[in-house]
């Protein structure tokens, strides 16, 4: 019985608490918008084809001279603005699922070494990890981004612009995963299984990976949904100031640079909705990551 | 005094009420000292807890009185409940360690709760704190009154724990499992001053713990419960030794006695337990006998010295080492149980992890059959000795990983040492040894979290046994247990020894259970043997003052009650 509410637990946790209901349903829409965009979006913003200038600045339908096709307006290319943010969406959380795919595998790798073999490895990654906190992450993508247009050559650059940005997020992000990893382990170690698998002689990696990772995957999973919504931030940051991704293929910090220049215009659709949807789909993530922040630490309960 | 009539507890819970306490009796009289003991989730302390109006929430007293004197503490307001406390009743914490504010000097502690309940102002407080600490035993009481908790000693400690209780004049006081984190020197003292207060300030006290030995020593009168209920109540003496009720039977038959050594304990359900030996075929029983080579390992330690780097004090100077180990010399016959006793922090627990490897003696041989083995890390991972050696460990709940599942914990000693290959022959070798250690083979797809903390130290001997060891360490193996599945665990680790000869260090603090276990044993002291011998003679006649210290001031039956 003990056992099976223990087990359930999260699951009623969830179900009686309105906040995280409405995060996850608002997150998994836009999550089933921007994978299915090609299927469900009007134009394809990538697509010159696909839209028409004559379209171009075209107020939401509540407002006097829409166009009843585009529901939330368009810019002034023409596209459509839900078009436009659900192709958005999806280059967004691509890239900071990618992102965090490296960062994790990066370090909880390190980490979780650094937990099992302490000592000088400890240290020096941990020092690593030190380093890399301190530089923001807006320098580290620059500090990527220059080496890749020193040393790629030129033809291929425009098609890496999201491998690179994507590991700079990755890079800026590896630490929070290797610190959570480390702490985790280190109590762990100290547990009597953790002792009975090292005394029978089994190989470090089975220990770590086997035997300890499993047991360490709450606080991880925490730092995994917190940080989706860092990297989303992240890329959205770096897009607008322009380090990003270029014009051609809008990502959401993409859509609020190009959305700046009509702030004071008079087309206040084209910077407000993509940012309210960014706003929006940060926030529902960061809740749901609180959520099972207190699912994992019943002490905050 | 304090009556309790029909007392019932519930929890409410997603799934309706939870009864913790029914039908609960009793009355305890000034100066009394009233034992309440029972196993784990008995509702002991949850009985305290409703008498001091401390349920934790959402717990609530659904039925019956509870009175002290003649107020009736069950229709007192909030305010009037916390006025109440503290001053009519007291409570003692099991730990001295958490149960003091460690940011606070005693003396602080101290006048804050008599000024809380009295109106005295602060000199006549302090003068009154320093009387009291007198009298509870502690020397220089007005100079050690302005030292904070870390710089007593944990017996210490509890005293002050006991002089914030009694600082008020209270006239019950709820001691829950007082003695339970101290060692057997100081509970003793403990134990003197409850007894010591109650017959000289009249003080009621009700003693929580799950040890018969405490309640024997110092209990006028005992109520034995379980699952909330009372099972027995009355005479300490009567309770014990001619005990009524068949749970009370059963709980003092499976209370060790340190005065004599029995051959096996009664177990009521043993009829469920298979015994090895007696079963007729067991897949594992006959895999484990024929990797037995029927040759009995014994371990010879020679001068075991082992030091931690100490805690650095100067910025030029190296620390003085901590001595942790000195000059073990211990030879382990083949085939035999060598006892290891002694208080926290002797030594034990540093013995076995330098004998499994997982620290390194500064210097020493130790030698396992006619191997010498190789120390710490010069010990690789596919040493002999790792699959020769096995260890049962204290804690149940942490030896097993909580998200393997029981069958994938079994079987990993069988391919690490590459006994059986086949996944299928693994699983039905499993299942066989979790018969051979009386439980149902269905719990091979279980968790471990869905087992009682007795059924996974099964577990955790079976997974032992899987690796076919020669040498077993049980590193305080009951310990974290009730005293009736210590002694099904006893049982089981006795009938496993003679069956398939394993050699054995019995670690434990608990002298009664060592002379049910060992042949041979070994006291040890701050990191030196103080005696080793026969464990037979060793507690008839032990030589060394330690040894007789430890043997008299273990609370036990005395040895005058007789059936």
């Amino acid at each position: 019985m003990i056992a099976f509410l223990k087990r359930y637990e999260g699951i009623w946790l969830f179900a009686h608490s309105p906040t995280a209901i409405i995060a996850g349903i608002v997150a998994l829409a836009i999550l089933i918008g921007a994978v299915f965009a090609p299927w469900i979006a009007l134009v394809n913003p990538y697509d010159l084809s696909s839209f028409s200038l004559f379209d171009g600045l075209l107020p939401p339908v509540w407002q006097e001279g829409a166009n009843p096709k585009f529901l939330l307006g368009t810019d002034d290319q023409g596209r459509d603005m839900i078009s436009s943010i659900l192709y958005g969406a999806r280059l967004s959380l691509v890239i900071g699922i990618a992102a965090l795919t490296i960062a994790a595998v990066l370090g909880v790798g390190l980490g979780l070494a650094a937990g099992y073999y302490g000592g000088r490895f400890d240290a020096i990654v941990m020092r690593i990890a030190d380093v890399q906190l301190a530089l923001p992450a807006i320098l580290t993508a620059l500090l990527i981004d220059g080496i890749a247009r020193g040393i790629l050559p030129a033809a291929i650059q425009q098609d890496l612009r999201v491998a690179v940005l994507t590991l700079a997020i990755a890079l800026s992000l590896w630490v929070n995963f290797a610190r959570t990893a480390r702490a985790s382990s280190f109590v762990q170690m100290n547990k009597e299984y953790v002792q009975a698998a090292i005394m029978m002689g089994q190989r470090p990696s089975r220990v770590m990976f086997v035997h300890i990772l499993p047991n360490i995957l709450g606080p991880l999973l925490v730092i995994t949904t917190v940080d989706l919504a860092s990297a989303i931030l992240l890329e959205a940051t770096l897009s607008f100031l322009g380090i990003g991704l270029p014009a051609d293929s809008p990502s959401l910090g993409t859509l609020i640079r190009i959305g700046m220049q009509f702030l004071l215009s008079g087309e206040w659709w084209i910077l407000w909705i993509p940012t309210l949807f960014l706003v929006v789909l940060v926030v529902s993530i960061n809740i749901l990551g609180d959520f099972l922040r207190d699912v994992f630490n019943p002490r905050l309960r | 005094m304090l009556t309790i009539k029909d007392l019932a507890v519930k929890f409410p819970s997603r799934f309706g009420d939870v009864t913790a306490i029914a039908d609960l009796d009793m009355t305890i009289a000034p100066g009394e000292i009233h034992g309440l003991v029972g196993e784990s989730g008995a509702g002991k302390s949850t009985v305290g807890a409703a008498v001091i109006g401390l349920l934790s929430t959402p717990g609530y007293i659904a039925n019956g009185d509870l009175t002290l004197g003649d107020t009736d503490l069950r229709s007192l307001s909030a305010h009037e409940a916390h006025a109440i406390r503290g001053a009519r009743i007291s409570m003692i914490f099991q730990d001295p360690q958490t149960s003091l504010n460690p940011l606070m000097t005693i003396e602080n502690q101290l006048v804050e709760t008599i000024q809380a309940h009295s109106d005295v102002n602060r000199s006549a407080a302090v003068k009154r704190a320093v009387d009291l600490l007198e009298e509870i035993g502690i020397k220089n009481a007005a100079t050690r009154i302005k030292a904070y908790p870390h710089q007593f000693s944990g017996g210490m400690r509890q005293r002050v724990v006991i002089a914030l209780a009694i600082c008020t004049d209270p006239e019950l006081i709820i001691a829950d499992e007082p003695t339970t984190a101290l060692d057997v020197a100081v509970q003793s003292q403990v134990l003197d001053l409850i007894r010591r207060l109650a017959k000289d300030r009249q003080i009621a006290f009700m003693l929580i713990t799950h040890d018969i030995g405490v309640i024997a020593q110092v209990a006028d009168r005992v109520t034995v419960m379980r699952n909330g209920r009372v099972m027995e109540t009355g005479e300490t003496q009567q309770v014990l030794m001619r005990p009524t009720h068949p749970y009370t039977r059963a709980l003092m038959d499976a209370v060790p006695p340190l005065y004599r050594r029995i051959t096996r304990f009664r177990v009521p359900d043993e009829a469920e337990t298979l015994t090895p030996g007696t079963t007729p075929d067991n897949a594992a029983e006959r895999w484990l006998l024929e990797g037995q080579q029927h040759d009995l390992t014994g371990l010879t330690l020679e001068d075991i010295h082992v030091s931690f780097p100490g805690t650095r004090t100067s910025l030029w100077r190296k620390p003085d080492p901590f001595v942790a180990l000195q000059d073990i010399n211990l030879t382990i016959r083949p085939g035999s149980i060598m006892g290891l006793v002694g208080e926290s922090g002797s030594g034990k627990s540093t013995l076995a992890k330098a004998i499994t490897g997982l620290i390194a003696p500064t210097s020493g041989t130790m030698i396992l059959g006619d191997r010498v083995l190789p120390a710490g890390r010069a010990r690789k991972r596919h040493d002999p000795s790792r699959q020769l050696i096995q260890m049962v460990f204290q804690d149940p709940y942490s030896s097993l990983n909580s998200r393997h599942r029981i069958g994938d914990i079994l079987s990993e000693p069988l391919w690490l040492y590459g006994f059986v290959n086949d996944a299928a022959e693994r699983r039905a070798l499993s299942a066989a040894m979790l018969e051979l250690v009386g439980m149902a083979p269905d719990a091979i797809d279980k968790y471990p979290h869905q087992f009682s903390g007795g059924q996974r130290q099964r577990v955790a001997v079976a997974r032992a046994l899987l690796a076919r060891p020669r040498f077993l360490i049980c590193d305080e193996p009951t310990s974290a247990l009730d005293v009736s599945i210590q002694a099904e665990i006893l049982n089981l680790l006795k009938d496993l020894q003679s069956v398939f000869g394993l050699t054995i260090l019995f670690i434990s603090h608990n002298l009664a259970v060592v002379r049910q276990m060992a042949d041979d044993t070994a006291v040890l002291r701050n990191g030196r043997i103080e005696e080793i011998g026969k464990t037979e003679s060793l507690f008839e006649c032990p030589q060394a003052d330690y040894t007789k210290k430890l043997i008299t001031l273990t609370p036990v039956m005395p040895r005058t009650w007789k059936v």
